[in-house]
């Protein structure tokens, strides 16, 4: 017995069978074993995607490059290799992962089977846009290539699949080029929602934008924002000392959260303190040159920052309204958020583009992504939320969701339906089950 | 390019195991050529190419038995080019249990933790000296070399032995430009200890092994120890007898 659980640490699964193949042909035995199976990469997801109390597979040992082609910069490897490791030998090089999540301790496999998209999804789509093929070991125990033209059907349910059609074993993908390790960043103050919606709108030229929402304010302050925008800088933009070595930016200094800090340190009053100084701060910052970690991954540095949410852990909730309805619904859920007198403390509103392949979770229109400490009040909080998603025509991002039921996932996404009879006829349903699955039905 | 210490090719033996693996990367990031050798190369395919699509360097693999003591001498004359780094991590923990009720198991675990490494770090090192040349060869002994323990006292007594043979090489070569350096890890999360409860403040990464290992290199290290290691080494050797004796860890 194992016990395990996401970045979320809740919940915590009692796992009969945790296994580290250490080689992509000792995945299928396990797979092949009664019961059924689920893949783990890193267990970044917040809630129990990666989770079974069955067995997990991790790719922890599977995390060779196979091969890199400078010429397009398609990058194959396995399953197992962590973004960061990416990121560490292509970025000297002048390549970029197409796109990126919040952090960059997330698999290949992960990235994939979550479909995660980053600041630039409005313009490049999610990550599995950028994926040329992947092998995937299926129900009965054999491995598929599959690509846009060959098993068409099973790639597309396997991007956003939630690792629910079986397990990833390697990938290829396009990186992008870079001139610099640098990004320049413009920052804009909206003083509501209205307004930080119309700058996302109309900046919508930029590569990367994506707004830090304060959602405590009220009033003509409601969801007043910081939008921060985002383009690779080239060597003109940066200083003479950056510009020297222009794609190796110095290291940071890490920091760690070596305990649990007690639950009650994050609050609405404490939130709302850090949501002034954030903002007033914020305000006064507008062009800047940063290296590509400092823009993508400023959370990565403080090193399991997950605990500042305390022992008993925290939720994030993430959601997506249609474009015709987003004005309307984030208002409400705002208004819904700022009455219950919960803090977020990480509150952060995008635009998307469209939905990429079968069960992505992005759609045309905006996502906000929220996170709170878990307790009874953020609980009846994200059932209010789950109505006004519906209402809307919404739906809730499966990476970061640990209590949905499966009774609002079937109101709120009539893909689920399409997708668990998909798993049923292909045989992936009794193969492949995450505690997710379960609780969800798909 | 001149044949220097910093340049020349790095050859690692007993390359399947994570410490060795660890290593190789530490050298192909600084753009070394690396020779693999192990009893089975076919099984490094996935990490050789790895190790090239990572640094852009040249791998090469070797098949070769660290149990095969006739073979060593020839193995040693046969490389080429002759490497400038030879890092040995060539190890086998076996099962104390098992070594004590059947001598072969034993036998296997002292020769593949000591005569074996030790014949053949002697044929290497003879081979630099043969042909004027100078070199680094690390061997990766253990913590479990420092004192006999109940729970090891096989692999221990080995790898006591290994450590015990370095340290004669390196007074040996003093002075001829060929370097002998002891590397002794303590508890490392590999494959060898999966499974095993290991006090987590204590247990290295195989990674953090490699960059002690490269750090050490690079300034010309005798014996090299994990800081903490250091410490509880230090504390475990003084140890009087007496009390060291009626401990249970």
């Amino acid at each position: 017995m194992t016990v395990l659980s996401g970045w979320g640490r809740y919940p915590r699964v009692d796992c009969r069978t945790f296994v580290t193949p250490r080689h992509p042909d000792e995945v299928a035995a396990p797979v092949g074993a009664p019961g059924s199976a689920i893949a783990q990469g890193n267990a970044r997801s917040y809630g129990d995607s990666a989770l079974s109390r069955e067995t997990v597979v991790s790719s922890r040992h599977l995390t060779c490059l196979i091969d890199f082609d400078a010429e397009t910069g398609l990058l194959t490897c396995e399953a197992g290799v962590v973004l960061a490791d990416i990121l560490r030998v292509f970025v000297p090089r002048g390549f970029f992962p197409p796109v990126s999540p919040g952090t960059k301790f997330v698999t290949v496999g992960g990235m994939i089977a979550a479909d995660v998209h980053g600041k630039n999804h409005h313009r490049d789509g999610s990550f599995g846009r950028h994926v040329a093929w992947l092998d995937l070991l299926t129900a009965d125990g054999t491995v598929v290539r599959c690509s846009h033209d060959q098993n068409r059907d099973l790639f597309d349910w396997t991007i956003g699949g939630m690792g629910l059609t079986g397990i990833i074993l390697r990938a290829a993908f396009r990186l992008r080029r870079i001139e610099t390790a640098y990004i320049r960043q413009k920052t804009l103050a909206a003083a509501n929602l209205g307004e930080a919606m119309d700058i996302l709108d109309r900046e919508d030229g930029w590569t990367y934008s994506v707004a830090w929402i304060d959602c405590l304010t009220r009033g003509d302050a409601a969801g007043r924002s910081l939008v921060y925008l985002g383009e690779h800088a080239g060597v003109g933009d940066l200083t003479p000392r950056q510009a020297a070595r222009p794609l190796e930016p110095g290291r940071r200094r890490k920091l760690s959260v070596p305990i649990d800090l007690p639950s009650w340190t994050l609050n609405r009053w404490s939130v709302k303190a850090f949501n002034e100084l954030y903002y007033r701060r914020g305000r006064q910052k507008t062009d800047q040159v940063i290296d590509y970690d400092t823009y993508f991954y400023p959370l990565d540095n403080v090193l399991g920052w997950n605990r500042i949410y305390g022992r008993r852990g925290f939720a994030q909730y993430q959601f997506v309204l249609p474009l015709e309805r987003s004005r309307d619904g984030m208002k409400e859920a705002l208004e819904c958020i700022s009455r219950s007198g919960c803090g977020s403390f990480l509150s952060v509103l995008k635009r998307f583009g469209p939905q990429d392949s079968a069960f992505s979770f992005p759609m045309e229109g905006y996502t906000l992504a929220l996170d709170f400490p878990l307790t009874q009040r953020a609980e009846r909080l994200f059932e209010e939320l789950d109505t006004i998603v519906i209402r809307h025509g919404g739906r809730l991002y499966l990476a970061k969701d640990a209590r949905l039921p499966a009774a609002s996932l079937q109101t709120m996404d009539a893909r689920a339906e399409a997708f668990r009879r998909w798993r049923e006829e292909s045989g992936a349903r009794d193969a492949f089950r995450s505690h997710q699955s379960e609780r969800l039905g798909l | 390019m001149t044949r220097t210490q910093e340049t020349g090719p790095v050859l690692i033996l007993g390359a399947t195991s994570d410490i060795a693996l660890a290593i190789a990367h530490q050298y192909g990031a600084q753009g070394r050529a690396l020779v693999l050798a192990a009893r089975a190369p076919d099984q490094l395919d996935r990490q050789c190419q790895d190790l090239r699509v990572r640094h852009g360097v040249e791998v090469s693999t070797r098949a070769f038995d660290v149990l095969d003591i006739e073979g060593h001498a020839s193995f040693a004359q046969s490389l080429d080019p002759m490497p400038t780094t030879i890092v040995c991590a060539v190890g086998y923990m076996g099962d104390e249990e098992t070594s004590r009720n059947d001598a072969a198991a034993a036998d296997l675990v002292m020769r593949s933790n000591f005569s074996g490494p030790a014949i053949l770090a002697e044929a290497l090192c003879q081979r630099w000296v043969r042909d004027g040349l100078t070199g680094t060869l690390i061997g990766i002994s253990s913590v479990a070399g420092d004192r006999g323990r109940a729970k090891n006292s096989y692999y221990g007594s080995a790898k006591a032995g290994f450590t015990a043979f370095l340290s004669g090489l390196r007074q040996r070569l003093n002075g001829t430009g060929i370097h002998v350096m002891t590397v002794n890890p303590g508890f490392v999360a590999t494959r060898m200890t999966e499974g095993m409860d290991l006090p987590k403040p204590l247990t290295l990464q195989p990674g953090a092994v490699a960059r002690d290992v490269i750090k050490a290199d690079r300034s010309r290290s005798n014996v090299v120890y994990d800081w903490r290691w250091r410490i509880v080494m230090t504390a475990v050797r003084l140890l009087p007898e007496g009390i060291f004796k009626k401990l249970k860890f």
